[in-house]
């Protein structure tokens, strides 16, 4: 399949040069790359999720090696494997659920073989979930309806299955990859759409006259600030600039254009104003599973500021930029550092890039990064596609969208790498 | 009264300059002559002590507060005070007096025991050769400030001279108007204490009137004051800072004397509460500050709701209009003019250079003054420097040091001696400013960077923020020192100041790291010391200063950063503030919605005129105390709770140096 391989290839390339911008940019492409992996992929005759996890994960390795920092990429592959291992449980389990069935109508001393399989099958499906939702009640709440509708679907879906007796396995097999691109595609739709999902609960949290204060520019901010507008709220908005790429100015130019009423202050100013903020709504780079925020650079301030001031520090983030990794040392390890010449004008400052020190070191040292990291204590709130969260419930969250077995295995396959 | 001074447990600064605690009145007392003058004191204690509800004495002046504050407006103590001195006693005054200096120098780690002062002494001297060349002549050597000072005491001796003369009339002067005194002083102090400033024109007059008296002859004069009862109160009580004044160079000592000798009365007090700043909010005082208006401002059309409290004016259009009236204005001095113009085109900036252009074009006025007939310089001169100030207010708004040297010089001014000439008063205002910013801004510079730089070690990484002139003497003294240490410059837009500071670090030699405001967290780990500059401290110990600065300081204190505000105590106010809205100074909006240097960010360029699209250009912000380790000035290194303390009590001296 040379097309494939030349469409990764292509979004490699892109993404090693960083020619995508924001992350769901980024996200939605990669749901698309594999959506194209998984249908391109032949299946084996038996296990074929296997095959699909594997095709999958090939193509996500060295996509999430091309741009470490980009942790929507690996977010997105993740969640890809994750849906081909539900796909295929929910088969396997109606499969066997189907099979059980018939099983019982037909031949009693197969009951015994049989009750092997489906336990089995049980005891995986209770594995993986397990491993990252603990019993709770909502999970309790969430499974039940799951064991309940297998039998159901079953017997919608299985009955000339059941009925036929033939168990045609090539049909279960293209089934698979046909549910897993259903799903793939719902992802892709879930991410084109969390900016309206998520800017529907802006009233909930904007009222009369309120003043915020955002920094840098996010389209799911801008979306939920015109989405309060629309609904005929009347407020302020207080734009820092986000130096040195001042998306500040570009936010504040489309709420402008909007109608609301923007002030763009420097980004030096946010103490100053801070103080007259009622909330402070900005969006992030990625959420990390212990609440943590990598957000564009800047953020970590704002929200010092906002702590001290007790203003709430609210961050809008859609379910692909939730990472289900804990952060270590992401200051350094998931930053970025950009080209100095943001900051200083090299012409200009020709004649210092050449003093050196006595080691011959130079002495002009320019630092630029991309990212910060916003403790999860610095965090009131996440607005999600989901709904509002705190911080602390955050790897909750997480857990409903990736199985514990892809964590794991992609470290060791990046290890081994 | 020793017991007393013993037992407080006296902070260190505190005790700096003024008060000596080995300086004992007693013996001014029986020094000063006239048997007389020993009893007011004693039968004036009733009346003290009925006049203590009016003018509340601070308790721990208690005992000598009675004394000094029933008798302030006798020449008596005064007198003695003066007299003391003269006996060869002022030498060991200065002395005196400097001590705490010393101890208080002792204070920051390397300069404690006195072989190392010695030896930093003489290490400056190897080090950096401009200097300590002076601390050769005298025994100041081993400390700043007294090195500073020197001079002055030196001086003293001879100059003290003068004084000699003076007491031989005070005396009986003081039998009679003590006696008078007593008796008005009951009833006078209140309507004394309500309308101060009617008092205070009345006091002038009335000097003025002696002034004249004492041309023609001076017995003649004595009686005239000494019979006006509370009127006289005032310039009888002047007399002796005026005899001061004609002294400029002894002041340092007779600041020190007068400190321990009469505490400011509460009407003076009250005077020092700074006056509500102009709010242009109000409709009514805009459009009369308007008519008086020299510059003709436009006022911005698109501005912050929170911020119409301070003038915002469209940029650009008065600067032409303003050079072209260059000759056109006679009553504006072509030295304050181009001041104004400079400050308008941002040509000068930073609290010290603002500073000190400001003195040096009031310096030209004084020189080039003439008193016009019939009118006194005092009145006149201070009427002029109003309407230049005003002027340079109308060109951008004064920052606080600069408020600070206007109050210093109109009090020079208006503190002038009657008896001097006019050449002889334009003179000494001329060497007064000349000391005010040798002492108040250079030295007080020189002495921070050595206390500054005795806190940087090898290995520091040092983060300042914005470019404080300050800071980067203390860099560069600290390199000079070869100490080794790595400097992180931090800058934010619009004015990208650190730009220019980098710049010179780095021809310097100096390992510098360049960053923005926003990558503050992100460098912040690997800083050792924050050093910060300021505009001003304030008295509740709010550093107001470039906006950023309460940024930087915050994030360092969330990562266990030590932040060092250096700043020259010049710029202490005693003004309180909490936010950064109640008081600020709104820069060209315009500067914000343009990139400087980068061409492709032009977004909001085009909108500027939206009617829901404001700029906000802050310049200043308030750091709160929380955030701020130490406070470095040329008192030495405090916390920030201490300002209060240094306003306090150096305000008199800032006043009256």
């Amino acid at each position: 399949m040379p097309d494939v391989q030349a469409l990764v290839n292509d979004f490699l390339n892109k993404l090693k040069k960083r020619k995508i911008e924001g992350s769901q940019a980024t996200s939605r492409q990669t749901a698309e790359l594999l959506r194209s992996v998984i249908s391109q992929q032949r299946v084996p005759y038996n296990n074929q999720a296997g095959a699909l996890i594997d095709a999958v994960k090939a193509v996500g390795e060295q996509l999430i090696a091309a741009n470490p920092v980009e942790l929507a990429v690996g977010n997105i592959v993740r969640r890809v494997l994750h849906i081909i291992r539900e796909e295929d449980l929910s088969l396997t389990t109606a499969a066997m659920a189907g099979l059980n069935l018939s099983a019982v109508s037909d031949d009693e001393d197969d009951e015994e073989r049989d009750d092997l399989p489906v336990l089995s099958a049980a005891v995986v499906a209770a594995a993986a979930r397990s491993t990252l939702r603990p019993p709770s009640l909502q999970t309790l709440l969430e499974d039940m309806p799951d064991t309940a509708a297998i039998p159901h679907t079953s017997s919608s879906g299985g009955d000339s299955e059941g009925k036929s007796k033939s168990a045609d396995k090539s049909s279960r097999s293209r089934k698979l990859k046909h549910d897993v691109i259903e799903a793939v595609n719902e992802l892709i739709q879930d991410i084109t759409t969390c900016h309206e999902q998520i800017a529907e609960q802006a009233v909930e949290h904007i009222h009369q006259n309120e003043v915020i204060l955002t920094l840098g520019s996010s389209r799911t901010v801008l979306e939920f600030l015109c989405a309060a507008k629309e609904k005929k709220r009347s407020f302020r908005v207080f734009v820092a600039e986000g130096a040195p790429r001042y998306q500040g100015h570009l936010l504040a130019k489309e709420l402008v254009a909007r109608g609301l009423q923007t002030t763009l202050i420097t980004d030096s100013a946010v103490f100053a104003m801070i103080s007259r903020v009622n909330m402070v709504i900005v969006g992030a780079h990625a959420v990390m599973a212990n609440g943590g925020v990598i957000a564009p650079v800047g953020l970590n301030m704002v929200a010092l500021a906002a702590q001290k001031h007790a203003v709430p520090f609210v961050v809008l983030a859609g379910s692909h930029k939730l990472c289900p990794l804990y952060p270590h040392n992401p200051e350094v390890l998931l930053n970025e550092l950009r080209s100095p010449s943001e900051l200083l004008d090299f012409g200009e400052f020709s004649d210092c890039l050449d003093f050196r020190s006595v080691t011959g070191s130079p002495l002009l040292h320019v630092v630029n990064p991309t990212f910060d990291y916003v403790p999860p204590k610095l965090v009131s709130l996440f607005i999600t596609d989901t709904g509002g969260h705190n911080p602390s419930y955050m790897y909750r969250l997480i857990a409903d969208y990736y199985s514990a077995d892809d964590l794991v295995v992609k470290r060791r396959t990046t290890s081994g790498n | 009264m020793e017991a007393r001074r013993g037992w407080r447990a006296v902070p260190k600064v505190r005790q700096v300059g003024f008060f000596t605690p080995n300086e004992p009145p007693p013996p001014a007392r029986t020094q000063s002559g006239p048997p007389d003058s020993n009893s007011p004191p004693l039968s004036n204690s009733p009346a003290g002590n009925s006049l203590s509800p009016v003018m509340i004495p601070p308790p721990r002046h208690l005992s000598d507060n009675l004394a000094h504050r029933a008798t302030s407006p006798l020449p008596v103590p005064e007198t003695s005070a003066f007299r003391r001195p003269i006996p060869g006693g002022d030498r060991v005054a200065v002395v005196g007096s400097y001590n705490p200096t010393d101890s208080m120098l002792g204070a920051s780690p390397p300069l404690t025991s006195p072989s190392s002062r010695i030896g930093d002494g003489e290490f400056s001297e190897e080090s950096s050769p401009g200097w300590f060349r002076r601390s050769n002549s005298a025994k100041f050597a081993s400390s700043f400030p007294g090195g500073g000072f020197d001079l002055t005491s030196i001086k003293s001796s001879e100059t003290l001279e003068v004084e000699v003369k003076k007491p031989v009339e005070v005396p009986e002067k003081s039998g009679v108007a003590g006696a008078e005194l007593q008796t008005e002083s009951q009833s006078s102090s209140k309507p004394l204490k309500a309308k101060t400033t009617k008092a205070e024109r009345r006091a002038l007059q009335e000097s003025q009137r002696a002034a004249k008296a004492a041309a023609k002859g001076e017995a003649t004069g004595k009686p005239a004051i000494s019979s006006e009862g509370a009127a006289t109160s005032k310039p009888v009580k002047q007399q002796p800072s005026r005899k001061k004044d004609a002294l400029p160079a002894a002041t340092s000592v007779a600041a020190s004397d007068r400190k321990g000798v009469d505490r400011p009365p509460e009407k003076e007090r009250k005077k020092e509460v700074p006056p509500p700043r102009m709010q242009f909010d109000d409709k009514n005082r805009v459009e009369k500050a308007k008519k008086r208006a020299v510059v003709n401002q436009t006022e911005a059309r698109n501005r912050v709701e929170l911020f119409r409290h301070l003038p915002q004016y469209e940029r650009g259009s008065q600067l032409p209009d303003l050079e072209s009236k260059f000759f056109l204005l006679d009553p504006m001095h072509p030295a304050v003019y181009k001041v104004g113009l400079q400050y308008l085109a941002g040509d000068i900036s930073g609290g010290n250079a603002r500073c000190i252009a400001m003195l040096q074009a009031f310096q030209e006025v004084i020189k080039d003054y003439s008193t016009p007939p019939e009118k006194s310089l005092t009145r006149d001169l201070t009427a002029k420097v109003g309407s230049y100030v005003s002027f340079l207010i109308e060109c951008r708004p004064l920052s606080m040091s600069m408020g600070n040297a206007i109050r210093f010089l109109k009090n020079r001014i208006a503190k002038l001696p009657l008896s001097l000439s006019e050449s002889e008063a334009k003179e000494s205002l001329c060497s007064d400013i000349n000391r005010f910013i040798n002492e108040k801004i250079v030295l007080a510079d020189k002495v921070i960077v050595r206390h500054a730089a005795s806190k940087v070690r090898d290995g520091d990484v040092l983060l300042t923020y914005g470019s404080s002139c300050v800071v980067e003497m203390i860099l560069l003294y600290a390199h000079e020192l070869g100490k080794q240490f790595r400097v992180v410059i931090v800058d934010s837009r619009p004015k990208l100041e650190g730009q220019a500071l980098l710049r010179r670090l780095v021809a310097k030699g100096l390992n510098c790291t360049y960053t923005h405001i926003n990558a503050v967290s992100y460098i912040m780990h690997e800083v050792t010391r924050v050093f910060l500059g300021a505009s001003s401290v304030l008295s509740n110990g709010t550093v107001y200063s470039r906006v950023g600065t309460a940024c930087v300081a915050m994030v360092a204190h969330a990562f266990r950063v030590p932040v060092l505000i250096c700043c020259e105590a010049y710029k202490f106010h005693e003004r309180v503030q909490l936010d950064s809205i109640c008081s600020n100074e709104l820069g060209d909006p315009d500067a914000i919605a343009k990139a400087s240097g980068r061409m492709d960010v032009n977004y909001v360029d085009n909108l500027a005129n939206k009617e829901n699209l404001q700029l906000l250009n802050l310049m200043y912000d308030a750091t709160p105390l929380e955030y701020i380790s130490m406070i470095v000035t040329d008192y030495g290194m405090i916390p920030p709770t201490s300002v209060p303390v240094i306003v306090r009590e150096y305000r008199r001296e800032h006043l009256w140096i």
